[in-house]
């Protein structure tokens, strides 16, 4: 049974906890004598203070105190920002955690009101008195860009957060060369800002010990060690008398990455009062100040012989940051979108200007795919267009660019280098099981009662499991890249595992329950996962980049593989044989050709523990503990099909069906995985049709709440058909990949494509995303003026 | 001025003075003590406060804890008998209905009351009636997947 354990679709032991209401999220906390912060948050997207009175929120029933930018003074230190992209002329603005002189977005905190309730804090908020000079505000990036933009930091001209660069070949010579004899496809697109919405608001719990100097910190977060690190730098606590907890996290999709100033000015709150302090943001507060994703005005092109060979691609990015660098933010435009953009592709020559803008927003992190959905669409959608201009299907022009399959190593012309895949085979495998030609031929009989058929397709490659160190020292992110597991071998053969990372919705606690069991015979149930408690576990660099499984399974592999060779050592000693001449199968260990006389992994547990009958210089005990830094990254690859139906009467777009075709690797869980892509297609399918955060022109966001911004709901989605092929990452332990984004990179352009696939005939050439049905109407009339 | 409100929660009576404006979801949470009820929205959209209130379900923030004033409330851990699992629970379970579990609770009481009035729903009727109810991790596959297992098994008792 346990050999067999990976690759097993077992249901998740995390469940029970969840579906019986006893799980423990941030907002569940109650710790005696706590108290709760509110924050006040800027009404104007720009303007300057120039008056706050807090004298009657002071005076209101139930409140403690009302502290404002001039309390926090010299107590917390500015956030910061902690990806120092190299090489780009970046240009930190300074951002403190209480706006005391200028606002410069909707969400910036102004004022915080401690109260006995929360509905006191909420009942003096109003009581504030502020005065604003309102400034002019921008919130386009390309338009914060334009010469005479209102200027968001005095020190920092033309709002240019950073240049940053990427090329590969001579590009301006393919252009030339397309320019005179082949083709050159040319396109803006619109990459709208979104708004991630993990179902569970942040929120934090600061208890702050005047006695011990040492502060606990219950967090929505992502990554715990380094909200650690971070609350060190902006409070001045030492990190050994700072404990961050991630307890339950309620989704986070790059949201919950960051380290925020309303953390950190629960924990001064929390430090003054000598009090334990909550503070949970409501939905519209998330959406005001919690990261959004995207935001990217691209100007691409591409250039291609006329048989549809790619020569070249050039592009020009705008990428919104907002107000504020946010923890990880520079990174996300450039590194993990810029390198890149040849994607599945043979792609001889690129070159990319990307230059990140400050705005009036709410700042930009990563948001699922972070980066590479942006840069999987503008591929995507170009190969499209250039199959429109040469009158070929779009998966043969996929075929004719493809990398040729490969299983160790291939370097690309961004200077990364590959892992494996067969980019081809997935597309041939998803063309056939969806019936692809069967599809294109129902095309081509023509509309149906005016609803027009469209095919999408979307092939992609990203880039996860984030390591090496080395690699993240010379892109300069300022933090290791590893991850860590201590395994711990109790008498009874039960397992204790510690992992750096922080799985919050991904299943981890399973699926690496089942990695120990794989590798060390025992039953998954006797594995216990923790993480979570920088107090608890080893230092780890957190969930995301799809890192989790990729880098902390493979710690937990080696750290398990440390185990059986001590393991081996010892039943060695037991059976009075020589080491060379152990064999282990399934959790036993025995002499070759005496299986019946084995020792158990048990009964290796307890002589280690109990440590009666050693080897001599053998430790008691039998733990374990790895950090591993990967070779490289892992590169998870597909193939996706999105069925689109347009209804020109109403420019309704109805999803009709979607195919997802991911290699991650060997799966460990394929229930899991299954789950991760189902969830990761429905969010890009969310962008493609339906959701945007909009501000209006003077930087409020018109899209302020759930009744605004349009989710994903059950009713609007076809069923999901998931499909894999399984190449296995050469340099992996277990050969696994990551699976976390792969679906929303992938998803956006099938959709994308699909719906102008669909538009096509109706001579319709462009349309922004989100679909919606007056945009589409819209671009379906102005065709026809046309 | 304080309300006496009294409401039966998962069988057991609590009573308690509150302001007029308190929300049923903050009687549930704060003043029961019972955090498995969620709050993910300020405006009645998300579904994860979703409870039922006299067998029926309804969203727990945009009622006042003063009108629910004398019904029988059930949370998420009233549902099952705490011996078993309701069918739901484990058919969520089963199916992967859930990942991060935020939205769980009141997906599941919104599928209670979608299986409460129509007990063998079509694939449209489950994406229909859960409509009202959102989950950003699952995609909702798993979700209608975990419904219809659910009204099959609770069909057999």
């Amino acid at each position: 049974m346990s050999s067999r354990i990976f690759g097993s679709g077992i249901r998740r032991r995390e469940d029970p906890r969840l579906i019986t209401g006893s799980a423990t999220y941030t907002h569940d906390i109650v710790l005696p004598g706590m108290v709760h912060a509110v924050m006040l948050r800027s009404s104007h997207a720009h303007a300057r203070i120039t008056r706050i009175d807090t004298e009657q929120a002071k005076a209101a029933p139930g409140v403690l105190a009302v502290y404002t930018g001039a309390d926090i003074e010299g107590a917390l230190q500015p956030m910061p920002c902690a990806w120092l992209l190299p090489d780009s002329d970046l240009k930190i603005a300074a951002y403190p955690c209480i706006a005391s002189d200028v606002v410069r977005y909707t969400g910036d905190i102004v004022a915080v009101v401690v109260a006995e309730q929360p509905s006191q804090g909420y009942d003096a908020l109003d009581l504030i008195e502020v005065d604003y000079e309102p400034l002019p505000s921008v919130t386009d990036p390309e338009a914060a860009a334009a010469d005479g933009a209102p200027q968001l930091h005095a020190d920092i001209e033309g709002n240019q957060a950073f240049h940053w660069t990427v090329a590969g070949g001579d590009a301006d010579a393919a252009f030339a060369e397309a320019e005179a004899s082949g083709v050159v496809i040319k396109e803006r697109i619109l990459q709208q800002r979104l708004i991630p919405n993990a179902m569970e608001p942040r929120g934090a719990v600061a208890q702050y010990s005047r006695a011990t100097g040492e502060l606990t910190l219950w967090n929505t977060t992502q990554n715990p060690h380094i909200l650690r690190f971070l609350c060190s730098v902006v409070t001045g606590i030492p990190e050994d008398k700072l404990r961050v907890i991630a307890p339950e996290v309620g989704g986070g999709f790059g949201s919950k990455i960051a380290a925020y100033p309303a953390d950190f000015v629960t924990v001064f709150c929390s430090k003054q009062l000598g009090r334990p302090v909550k503070w949970i943001e409501t939905r519209s507060e998330n959406y005001q100040a919690t990261t959004h994703g995207r935001d990217h005005v691209q100007d691409v092109e591409l250039a291609a012989t006329k048989d549809g060979k790619i020569t070249g691609l050039r592009c020009t990015v705008h990428a919104g940051m907002g107000a504020y660098l946010s923890t990880a933010a520079p990174g996300i435009p450039t590194i993990l979108h810029g390198l890149m953009l040849s994607g599945c592709y043979t792609i001889p020559a690129l070159k990319e200007d990307v230059y990140g803008v400050y705005t009036n927003g709410v700042p930009v992190e990563a948001y699922r795919g972070a980066g590479r959905p942006e840069a999987t669409f503008m591929l995507e959608r170009l190969i499209d267009m250039l199959a429109g201009e040469l009158g070929m299907d779009p998966a043969d022009v996929r075929r004719r660019n493809f990398i040729p399959k490969f299983d160790d190593g291939h370097k690309v012309i961004t200077t990364l280098n590959y892992d494996s895949g067969d980019y081809p085979g997935a597309l041939d495998k998803l063309l056939e099981h969806t019936g692809y030609a069967g599809l294109r031929a129902q095309q081509a009989a023509g509309p149906v009662n005016g609803k027009y058929l469209g095919l999408g397709l979307s092939s992609y490659v990203e880039i996860c499991g984030l390591g090496p160190s080395q690699v993240a020292g010379a892109i300069g992110f300022q933090g290791g890249l590893w991850e860590s597991a201590i395994v711990r071998f109790h008498p009874t053969g039960k397992v204790h595992v510690f992992i750096g990372a922080s799985p919050h919705g991904q299943g981890e606690e399973t699926t690496f329950a089942q990695i120990v069991a794989s590798e060390i015979g025992v039953s998954s149930d006797d594995v216990k996962i923790f993480h979570g408690d920088t107090d608890a576990t080893p230092m780890g660099w957190g969930t995301y980049g799809s890192r989790t499984t990729a880098v902390g399974g493979a710690a937990l592999a080696v750290a398990v593989r440390k185990i059986r060779d001590k393991a081996k050592v010892l039943a060695a000693h037991l059976l009075e044989a020589s080491v060379d001449d152990m064999e282990y199968e399934d959790g036993k260990f025995f002499v070759k050709g005496s299986p019946d006389k084995a020792k158990t992994i048990q009964d290796i547990a307890l002589m280690a523990n109990v440590a009666w009958d050693l080897p001599e210089g053998m430790e008691a005990g039998l733990e374990a503990s790895t950090f591993y830094d990967p070779p490289n990254f892992v590169f998870p690859y597909g193939a996706h099909l999105a069925v689109v139906e347009v209804d020109t009467a109403t420019g309704d777009v109805e999803l009709k069906g979607y195919t997802a075709l991911d290699d991650c690797g060997p799966q460990i869980n394929p229930t899991i995985v299954e789950g991760q892509v189902h969830g990761g297609v429905v969010q890009g399918i969310g962008q493609a049709l339906w959701e945007g955060a909009a501000y209006d022109d003077s930087g409020q966001l018109v899209t302020g709440s759930m009744l605004d911004y349009a989710l994903p709901r059950a009713d609007r989605l076809p069923p999901i058909d998931v499909i894999s092929t399984v190449t296995r990452s050469p340099h992996h332990p277990l050969g696994v990949k990551g699976i976390g984004e792969a679906g929303t990179i992938a998803s956006t352009a099938a959709v994308y494509n699909a719906v102008m696939d669909a538009l096509k005939p109706l001579g319709v050439k462009r349309v922004d995303m989100p679909f919606t049905p007056e945009r589409v109407w819209r671009a379906i009339q102005d065709a026809k003026g046309a | 001025m304080k309300v006496p409100v009294s409401i039966t929660i998962n069988g057991r009576v609590c009573e308690h003075e509150v302001e007029p404006r308190t929300l049923l979801v903050h009687f549930i949470r704060d003043l029961a003590g019972l955090t498995g009820t969620k709050v993910g929205c300020d405006t009645s959209q998300c579904g994860s406060c979703t409870v039922l209130i006299d067998g029926v379900s309804a969203k727990s923030c945009t009622t006042l804890a003063a009108q629910a004033d004398g019904a029988g409330i059930t949370t998420i851990e009233g549902l099952g008998d705490g011996e078993q699992l309701h069918p739901l629970q484990e058919s969520f379970w089963n199916k992967h209905g859930l990942q991060c579990g935020f939205c769980t609770p009141g997906m599941i009481l919104a599928s209670h009351e979608l299986l409460r009035t129509n007990a063998s729903p079509s694939e449209a009727e489950i994406r229909h009636g859960l409509e009202g109810n959102l989950c950003r991790c699952t995609g909702y596959e798993n979700i209608v997947r975990a419904v219809r297992d659910a009204a099959g098994a609770m069909a057999q008792e």
